[in-house]
């Protein structure tokens, strides 16, 4: 689960980690109020305005800006808020912003990267942390990978205080400002650890001229599967965020991501379902979803499936590719049959059902009298549903 | 022979009074397999699946008093890191963990602990293993199988049984089925595996099954160019899944490299192994490569 930057800053704030304190807005007509009020209680005269979407690359896409006084910070929080922002993470027709931060500016002297994230390979936390801060991560690691410095923290011990002293040198941090970030790091990694988080990244982590060390951005992602220990946190989330498709499914237990094609797949496992878009590809055709129905496959997420998928009007035909290990195809097969004739289906539906009771399935699925294209093996399967959607739309 | 399991495993089933736990064991039993006991605190000295199996409060009982040494679990999510230690505390050789939905903190602490015993756990969140007409310790629908000299390995669930039936469609058996979860924490890498059919005398040929994100397939393909002479035929599915769906920024630069599936096909090829473009030709690819 994601949070918006203000979020992430009240809870680094919790964590004593100096951050750049602002106001959230999500109505122009408390903009004014905001901008006094920041004005006030952070003695600013300066002000950045910065759009609050979960996707980065904001400034890219104008919704962060620098404002010299009032008036031009009225006008650039007029502007974003309500505007809708295109960046190189969201999707092409962008996000709407809701919601500002009215922030105070700061007087930057040198600005870094800090994270912390879980490395896969070595099953460890790992922090990572750069001079390169304030740029794309990935463009440091690809073109100056030993910018990056890696610690990996023991679970067992935590993040030792050796480990806090050796990024924070080789960052070249001294004297009062080593002190800071030292304490900053190890607050950093405890709030992590406490909140389940999967990353937390700070990009960028500044000096500022007046030399305090601070938290100009922050980001987290959260462990869905810790979810449950963390009331506050899922308080956190805002659904106007997600595809509203995609949150729809989620209600259903469904897994299911919007593509740009045309053949809507539906299929039991996240690996399988993969594997059933890239032999659609294969076979010439291009898939209009990801749909995972998980394992437990009945009449109710077979009917809720085809509701989904077929609330994308560019899909043209459907595949049903079920490999029936605990879950039974007769029982699928069931499920198809009433869903197509409850939901009055008028696009062609072919459907491939394999293992547990699979004979006794297809035998269902020919009595019924539903107009439903029988398949036999994944490549038979595609090749159907891609001639199915080409032909449906000549 | 075959790995991990055979027909002399002595299973116990942690969680086995609970509905999944009792269904699963009931069908590992109807297999044939030694199901010896399970585990489930406060029920120790009752009975379950109508009486033919005793239950243990604890893993250290069921190692005990009836010799367990393999470990099925399907505990709930908030107490199954738990378990998992628990059974690599009481000396099970091999834990294998169902659960799915384990919070990933949890696991890397349980993975830590079993790193420091002679446990192996496979899992969590996976199908789990089949040695086929010897011992399944999971959920694979087992009939789908049958005995033979091809080793699987592979992430996902219903892809490994898409694969094992192309397999037995060609004629073609196997030695033993691994399914080692999709979690960002697992117990038992991909290359791992590679090393243990590459030791087992009944394994002609090795099926990887990988999956977009990560970089096991990465550093199971290098390994294997030094380590591995049989052949390994090797699919990798997510070729049309979206850039860019990937978690935040720094999950994706932590290994430094490109995890896509073109990108992880093109280094495996480069290291030898046999890769499969399209996710329907896995079996008969296999049977081409045994021919030769």
């Amino acid at each position: 689960m994601k949070i918006h930057e203000y979020q992430a800053k009240e809870i680094l704030k919790k964590y004593s980690i100096p951050i750049q304190d602002g106001v959230v807005v999500d109505n122009a007509d408390a903009v004014e109020s905001a901008i006094n009020q920041v004005s006030t209680t952070f003695n600013a005269s300066q002000f950045v305005i910065k759009a609050q979407v979960h996707a980065g690359g904001r400034g890219k896409g104008g919704g962060v800006k620098f404002s010299s006084s009032k008036e031009k910070a009225i006008e650039n929080a007029k502007n974003i808020l309500g505007m809708t922002l295109i960046t190189p993470q969201t999707s092409a027709e962008g996000q709407l912003v809701q919601k500002i931060m009215v922030a105070e500016a700061l007087d930057i002297a040198k600005e870094y990267y800090v994270a912390i994230t879980l490395d896969r390979a070595k099953s460890k936390n790992v922090i990572m942390a750069s001079t390169e801060g304030g740029m794309e991560i990935e463009e440091v690691a690809e073109h100056s990978p030993e910018k990056i410095i890696r610690v990996w923290v023991e679970p067992a011990h935590g993040l030792q205080g050796f480990q806090a002293r050796y990024i924070a040198f080789k960052l070249g941090f001294e004297g009062e400002q080593f002190k800071q970030f030292t304490k900053l790091l190890s607050n950093l990694y405890k709030c992590y650890i406490n909140t389940d988080a999967s990353i937390v990244e700070v990009n960028p982590l500044v000096i500022t001229e007046q030399g305090n060390v601070v938290a100009l951005d922050a980001k987290f992602n959260f462990d869905d599967n810790a979810l449950y220990r963390h009331p506050d946190i899922v308080e956190m989330r805002d659904t106007n965020e997600e595809d509203p498709t995609e949150v729809e499914a989620s209600k259903f237990n469904l897994n299911y991501i919007k593509l740009d094609g045309n053949v809507g797949c539906m299929v039991n496992g996240a690996g399988l379902a993969m594997a059933t878009m890239d032999i659609i590809k294969l076979k010439g055709g291009d898939p209009a979803n990801f749909l995972d129905v998980g394992g437990g496959a009945n009449v109710e997420t077979v009917k809720n499936g085809f509701r989904i998928i077929l609330s994308d009007p560019n899909v043209k035909a459907v595949l049903i590719n079920i490999f029936g290990g605990i879950v039974r195809c007769d029982r699928v097969a069931n499920g198809i049959i009433q869903a197509v004739k409850e939901l009055d289906l008028k696009i062609p539906v072919v459907v491939r059902l394999e293992g547990t009771n699979a004979e006794l399935a297809k035998q269902l699925l020919s009595e019924s009298g539903v107009a439903i294209i029988p398949a036999s093996g994944l490549a038979d399967a595609a090749e159907k549903v891609v001639a199915a959607a080409q032909g449906a739309k000549n | 022979m075959s790995i991990l399991i055979n027909k002399d495993s002595r299973i116990i089933v942690q969680g086995i009074t609970g509905k999944e736990g009792s269904f699963h064991a009931e069908q590992c039993l109807e297999y044939g397999n030694n199901v010896v006991g399970g585990v489930t605190p406060g029920k120790g000295g009752q009975t379950a699946l109508d009486g033919k199996v005793p239950v243990f409060d604890t893993c250290h009982d069921a190692r005990e008093k009836a010799g367990a040494n393999v470990s099925l679990i399907f505990v709930p999510p908030a107490f199954a890191a738990d378990a998992i230690k628990e059974a690599a505390d009481a000396g099970i050789e091999v834990i294998v963990c169902i659960t799915e939905g384990i919070p990933v903190a949890d696991m890397i602490d349980a993975y830590d602990f079993v790193k420091k015993t002679n446990s192996r756990l496979i899992g969590p969140n996976c199908p789990g293993l089949l040695t086929p007409g010897e011992a399944k310790v999971g959920i694979m629908p087992g009939f789908i199988a049958r005995k033979g000299t091809i080793g699987v390995i592979s992430k996902s669930g219903t892809l490994t049984y898409e694969a094992v039936s192309q397999l037995v469609a060609q004629g073609l058996g196997q030695s033993t089925c691994v399914g080692i979860g999709g979690d960002p924490v697992i117990g038992t890498k991909m290359k791992d595996l590679l090393q243990l059919f590459e030791d087992d005398a009944e394994t002609e040929a090795i099926v990887m099954i990988g999956e977009i994100g990560g970089s096991m397939e990465i550093e199971a393909a290098d390994y294997a160019k030094t380590h591995i002479k049989k052949p390994i035929i090797g699919f990798i599915a997510g070729q049309t899944a979206p850039a860019g769906r990937r978690m935040g920024h720094a999950g994706a630069i932590v290994s430094g490299a490109d995890e896509s599936a073109a990108a992880k096909m093109a280094y495996m090829k480069k290291c030898g192994i046999i890769v499969v473009d399209s996710p329907s030709e896995i079996g008969v690819t296999v049977k081409n490569i045994l021919k030769r």
